[in-house]
């Protein structure tokens, strides 16, 4: 069937262009690859190359033309065997060999509404936490041997778990998270890394992309920026990217934040860099129970994600249930002090500001409910929203800099879907905006004081 | 300009030199090559005037002239093979064995699309033809590959991954944390360099300390070779030889494809940083399709009304790729909200 050439698009964005010059004339025999004309848009003048092979039997725009919008038939090409009487008139547009579509430029498939309202995000099923039998045994450990145990107790159930990073193995983790798992385990499932974080990381993901379970410890997070791009293009998009073929079952963990007197670059707080990110779970215990709960949880987990540690918490010593397999889900929040006056929303270390100002405001006759968030995304506001609307009042309390927080969220959230409920405005406790100072008196200044958290949460309960 | 290999073909750190003459195809591989670089070239040509209708946005990046490369090496490649790449992927779609109208309808953003139309034309996988994407960020993938390759090595199979990249990625910091990696650790991985000669538009000259990127893995022991990409007899054997070694457990290997693309960098290429004159002197004297054509002629394996009869099935299936892509519904609403998490 002879062949309709249409006024290409040649970019994103064209909708029009000039035909400026025909370089075939009608006659002339044309194979693919050809360039057959020049066009000039408002950006540059591109070559067009001919697609089909054939005889040139018109051209229906002369050159010089301006204006031709993109799918306008241009020029008629005849095939192998095809004579000219079989050709169309050109004005009978609908019959080259996209013959549907050419009728109308735009394509709009018939079997979707154009005007479709966007459809409403899914409804989050409520966690419950796992209940812990009575007269179950606890035993003291600190953050970073929960932790170790929980990576240990994975492995030992799943042999596809594996954990890299820098001086995770023979060094037995710069922290010591990792500290004997080399022995039990063998090089083969704790491997040290170069100090090469983007290309760990990469790898990481594509052994998940395969099929195995890796954890990838970052010394801090503060060297993951350098494998951000791996986390959110490779990690965290994937599945989406793929159409849900192709899913990224991985762990990256280390301490987040503020460790002390470790100076600027040594000292961020990530938490809201990778709240942002949809595709992404982020967990950030404040204890060892939840850290080995969560860990254990994250492991098993389909998806990316992150632990965000934090270096003064791992030698912290609290009660851990005795338990084969102790589990916290990822995006449940708990209610670690009930109070009815105002609600305090704190996770990692922020959780040691809260817990010591609900002790000194309980002094002064101010029940603070403090809720432990865990989990930074996905957020569990319900339970946030069930406080406020007993408490009337919230209060934030967080590490890291204040713009764009993830305080600065949960306030946001508040007034928009509270709003009714409260009786005074959010106040967030936070960081100040400078880079972390190396001196001691600045650095303290830098960070939270349970003061302050005391002075937010009377200033809310006007007391 | 060299698209042959430049002085030694194979570099003297070579563990698996390659023979002095180019080894034949038997016929019934040529004929293969010939038909399946003959769909990835009529697919790009057709996903081209989608694009200049209007049905295919954004991006599009077409492999015309690259086809000898993914299509001799999956010659050479086996069942469990992993492949992956960056966003000039179609071919390699099709090479693995990927269905035509599942790869048009991604690119017009289609339901019936590889990623359900999610992904469009950087982003389509295939698990079931052991295909990793489609990747849109230049040296990203390269460690991704490795991963695939630690993988292999993790289960004890021997299974190799075909790394594939180009001249610009070959620059990106990344890509030498990968290599210190793979060598460090032995990983089955095989770098498969597209040298088309621009990143972009940017020549290699323009861009490269050193063109010679077969060599870029000497810092990490990583032995490398330069393959005429344009030949897919030379990217076959090259292919098959390098595998094998690889395969044996001797660690990661370099195979520097020389070749060219002759369409832009994507869509919206004005392609002034090159000749007219240089784009038409490799297609005529280096085309792939062509070379394998002539062969075939030439030795009485086609005749011409043979290879028209080849043609006519490669446009038959593109017809029918493009038909289903343009008929085919958009992704439901509801979509926007699925696959982001599990």
């Amino acid at each position: 069937m002879p062949t309709q050439i249409l006024m290409p698009a040649l970019s994103p964005t064209m909708e029009e262009g000039k035909l400026a010059k025909w370089l075939i004339k009608e006659g002339d025999m044309v194979k693919s690859g050809m360039v057959i004309a020049e066009i000039e848009t408002d950006k540059a003048t591109m070559e067009v190359e001919a697609v089909d092979e054939g005889k040139v039997q018109r051209l229906l725009v002369p050159a010089g033309t301006e204006g031709v919008k993109v799918n306008t038939p241009i020029a008629i090409i005849l095939g192998d065997g095809e004579t000219a009487s079989a050709a169309p008139a050109p004005q009978q547009a609908a019959t080259a060999q996209q013959a549907a579509p050419q009728a109308k430029p735009a394509p709009a498939p018939a079997s979707v509404p154009a005007q479709a309202a966007p459809p409403a995000a899914p409804v989050v099923v409520a966690l419950q936490d796992q209940t812990i039998p009575a007269g179950t045994e606890m035993v003291s450990t600190t953050m970073r041997e929960a932790l170790r145990d929980a990576m240990a107790e994975e492995m030992r159930r799943d042999k596809d778990v594996f954990l890299m990073g820098e001086e995770v193995a023979q060094y037995q983790g710069a922290y010591k998270v990792s500290q004997g798992l080399l022995d039990e385990f063998g090089e083969k499932r704790v491997i040290d890394t170069p100090i090469t974080e983007q290309g760990f990381a990469g790898i990481g993901v594509g052994a998940a992309m395969g099929g195995l379970r890796p954890i990838i410890e970052f010394m801090t997070w503060n060297f993951g920026m350098q494998a951000i791009d791996q986390i959110i293009n490779s990690a965290a998009k994937t599945l989406y990217m793929s159409g849900g073929q192709m899913g990224c079952p991985i762990v990256f963990r280390g301490p987040n934040g503020a460790a002390a007197r470790v100076g600027a670059q040594h000292s961020q707080d990530y938490s809201s860099w990778y709240a942002h990110v949809p595709g992404l779970k982020v967990i950030a215990p404040s204890n060892p129970a939840d850290a080995k709960g969560l860990m254990k949880s994250a492991i098993r987990d389909a998806n990316p994600v992150l632990c965000l540690e934090n270096e003064i918490l791992y030698g912290i010593a609290g009660p851990v249930p005795k338990m084969d397999d102790y589990l916290v889900p990822i995006g449940k929040a708990k209610i670690v002090r009930e109070g009815r006056h105002v609600t305090m929303v704190a996770w990692s270390r922020g959780m040691q500001y809260a817990l010591a100002a609900a002790e000194i405001l309980a002094k002064d006759g101010i029940e603070a409910e403090v809720i432990d968030l865990r989990t930074l995304r996905p957020l569990d506001m319900e339970t946030i929203f069930k406080s406020i609307r007993k408490t009337n009042r919230i209060v934030t309390i967080e590490e890291a800099w204040p713009v764009c927080s993830v305080g600065s969220e949960i306030c946001a959230r508040a007034a928009i879907d509270c709003f009714d409920h409260l009786d005074a405005p959010p106040a967030k406790v936070s960081g100040a905006d400078v880079p972390m100072p190396y001196a001691a008196n600045l650095e303290k200044l830098a960070l939270p004081t349970v003061d302050q958290v005391v002075q937010a949460a009377k200033g809310v309960c006007y007391a | 300009m060299a698209l042959a290999p430049s002085g030694n073909q194979v570099s003297t750190t070579s563990p698996v030199p390659a023979p002095a003459q180019i080894p034949e195809l038997p016929k019934e591989k040529e004929i293969q090559a010939y038909r399946e670089m003959l769909l990835i070239r009529r697919f790009e040509e057709r996903a081209g005037q989608l694009y200049g209708m209007g049905f295919i946005g954004g991006f599009c990046h077409l492999y015309i002239g690259q086809e000898a490369v993914v299509t001799g090496l999956q010659m050479a490649s086996k069942q469990g093979d992993q492949v992956i790449t960056t966003y000039r992927d179609h071919g390699h779609m099709l090479a693995c064995g990927m269905d035509s109208k599942g790869v048009m309808a991604e690119l017009t953003g289609r339901r019936g699309g590889y990623s359900r139309g999610k992904g469009g034309s950087m982003h389509m996988f295939s698990k079931e033809k052991n295909f990793y994407g489609g990747h849109g960020i230049v040296g990203a993938s390269v460690p991704l590959g490795a991963g695939l390759a630690f993988a292999n090595k993790y289960r004890g199979n021997d299974n190799v991954c075909w790394c594939y990249f180009g001249d610009g990625a070959a620059n990106q910091g990344q890509v030498y944390e990968t290599m210190n990696m793979a060598r460090l650790w032995h990983l089955p991985l095989i770098f498969v360099i597209e040298n088309n000669r621009y990143a972009m538009g940017t020549s290699i000259e323009r861009s490269a300390a050193t063109t010679d990127f077969s060599q870029r893995g000497r810092s990490f022991d990583i032995p490398g070779e330069q393959v005429d990409g344009m030949d897919v007899r030379a990217v076959a054997a090259a292919g098959k030889r390098v595998s094998d070694w690889v395969r044996a457990g001797n660690g990661p290997y370099i195979l520097e494809m020389l070749t060219y693309r002759y369409r832009g960098h994507s869509m919206s290429d004005p392609a002034k940083y090159r000749t007219r004159e240089e784009v038409d002197k490799v297609r005529e004297e280096r085309d792939p399709i062509e070379r394998v054509r002539a062969r075939l002629l030439q030795r009485g394996w086609m005749s011409e009304d043979d290879l028209k009869r080849i043609d006519a099935q490669v446009r038959e299936i593109v017809t029918a790729a493009a038909e289903f892509a343009q008929a085919d519904a958009e992704p439901d609403p509801a979509e926007l909200w699925t696959d982001i998490v599990l």
